[in-house]
């Protein structure tokens, strides 16, 4: 099936006393690899919180194409890794659509979050505290989350930022697995090769949008020495 | 000197509660306390709201100067307005921060401190220097059998939130912004433990002092943090810190004719500092070599 899973027109969101965000239209196309990309303060996350719906634009609407789900990984450092849980507690955290406040975990929810685990090359971890494992272990963790979460589309907010490369290339292994179930994913990155390599949709973003579209175009000449520019006068 | 025989020990450790009532009530009330205040601390720690708590301690005074004013020194009274008035504190602080992006612990501070400046005036121009000290510090001979039904009241009603919120309570401190995405209540967890938090430092207030009640509910959190790794040993050993600190300080505040709040705080700080050196993760004295720095260690 094809079509947006999101549609974007003329969003606009403020953050403090500044336009984060200004006239940002789009769509994100249902089963692809979109990537955000665009110089620091662009308003890269701004644009995935926005697209996960913990933003309210104050101008211009987004919609989500109908029975969409979401699940969004934010980046890594707004968590605590030396808080004192589990992590097969973490991963089972992906189920909460499912189990809510109250309900056990289930025989078969168990087994999801070893397989979970296995896929992300941490079988047989449930038992070991997350404050134990590496920048990189943990990260996969989170990607174990994420699948519990089952959702249509999934959100990743630099997911590779100071991540070892091992692991990196494990976790976009389990990535274009997910886009070959027919997921959607945009994720926010730095690594221009990475983009260009796996993703096939690109947004240029500079608090506006400079490109939108096909990755070889977006990140065509033209629009990078745009941002560039955009970028300075920022910082000016 | 000789050591004392076991008659003695018996004595020391045992005797005051059993035969003075007061002793005995405080006791129970310290115990109570523990099982709520010791959890909840647990939660303010792993959020990096310790000094939050402190803060709320402080706010509880003008309230509970108001009340004593109003209507002299009556439970009720007192405990109300301390209650209200921690809570204007907690949620005027929240609200200023959410809306002006100041950081939190600095709307904190600042509410606070209007609080405690007010608390001391209140009661400075308009009571003796003695009902100054009784409310800061508090005395074991303020717990009365309505203190201690509040006390169980409060503690009963903690213990009982905790367990329905808990999933929402530990995912909220951990991930907030993943209790966000999937829709789960973390504005109302959040609430919910500020209110708890308020509603604890007013129970423990009265055998404890203002200054002095939120002492047992975040020091043997702190100190428990140095022995276990997962969050139910942690409130689970907190609470028995707590209570063991409450026992022994009460002792202490007996036979060396101390106030009862800062000894109870003092035997806690002991655990603290104890559990600062040898504690099995990150003691002092107990730090092993650092493992592997490399990010690729097996799984």
């Amino acid at each position: 099936m094809s079509g947006a899973v999101l549609t974007l027109d003329g969003v606009s969101v403020q953050r403090g006393e500044r336009w984060a965000l200004e006239n940002v239209c789009g769509e994100v196309q249902r089963g692809a690899m979109t990537a955000i990309v665009g110089p620091n303060g662009a308003g890269k996350s701004t644009l995935l919180d926005t697209l996960a719906g913990h933003l309210t634009p104050q101008q211009g609407r987004i919609t989500r194409a109908a029975g969409v789900t979401v699940a969004y990984l934010p980046q890594h450092a707004r968590i605590d890794r030396s808080f004192p849980i589990r992590v097969g507690d973490v991963v089972a955290l992906g189920a909460w659509s499912r189990i809510g406040l109250w309900k056990a975990l289930g025989g078969g929810l168990r087994r999801e979050v070893a397989e979970a685990l296995a896929a992300v090359g941490l079988a047989g971890c449930e038992r070991r505290v997350i404050s134990d494992l590496s920048a990189g272990q943990f990260q996969r963790v989170l990607f174990a989350r994420l699948m519990l979460q089952n959702a249509d589309l999934i959100l990743l907010d630099e997911p590779f930022n100071a991540i070892d490369e091992g692991t990196t290339a494990d976790l976009l292994a389990l990535i274009h697995r997910w886009h070959a179930q027919g997921r959607s994913i945009v994720a926010v990155l730095h690594d221009m090769e990475q983009v260009r390599a796996h993703f096939d949709q690109t947004v240029l973003l500079s608090r506006r949008v400079l490109a939108w579209g096909a990755t070889p175009s977006a990140l065509s000449p033209e629009p990078l020495r745009a941002a560039r520019l955009l970028a300075d006068e920022v910082r000016a | 000197m000789t050591l004392p025989g076991p008659g003695d020990w018996s004595a020391l450790l045992f005797q005051p509660f059993i035969e003075f009532g007061f002793m005995r009530r405080a006791l129970v009330a310290v115990v109570a306390l523990s099982m709520g205040a010791a959890p909840l601390g647990c939660l303010l720690v792993l959020r990096r709201m310790s000094l939050m708590g402190d803060a709320m301690a402080h706010a509880l005074l003008p309230g509970a100067a108001i009340g004593y004013l109003m209507a002299g020194l009556s439970l009720t009274a007192m405990s109300v307005g301390a209650f209200v008035a921690a809570l204007l504190v907690a949620l005027g602080a929240g609200a200023v921060t959410r809306r002006t992006g100041q950081r939190e612990d600095a709307s904190f501070a600042a509410f606070y401190l209007i609080a405690l400046a007010l608390g001391v005036l209140l009661i400075s121009t308009h009571g003796s220097s003695v009902d100054l000290i009784h409310v800061l510090f508090g005395s074991v001979l303020a717990v009365d059998d309505a203190a201690l039904v509040l006390v169980a009241v409060i503690a009963s009603v903690t213990l009982l939130v905790l367990a329905l919120l808990y999933r929402p309570l530990v995912v909220e401190s951990f991930d907030a912004t993943f209790l966000r995405s999937v829709g789960g209540p973390g504005a109302l967890s959040h609430n919910v433990l500020l209110v708890l938090t308020v509603a604890n430092l007013v129970g423990g207030f009265q055998a404890m002092g203002t200054l002095m009640a939120v002492g047992l509910m975040m020091v043997p959190a702190i100190a428990a943090r140095f022995w276990v790794r997962d969050l139910g040993n942690l409130a689970l050993l907190s609470t028995g810190f707590a209570m063991v600190s409450g026992w022994a300080g009460l002792l202490l505040s007996f036979h060396a004719d101390l106030p009862s709040g800062p000894a109870i705080v003092l035997v806690a700080g002991a655990f603290y500092l104890v559990s600062l050196l040898f504690g099995r993760h990150d003691g002092l004295l107990r730090r092993r070599a650092p493992a592997a720095p490399s990010a690729l260690t097996s799984p």
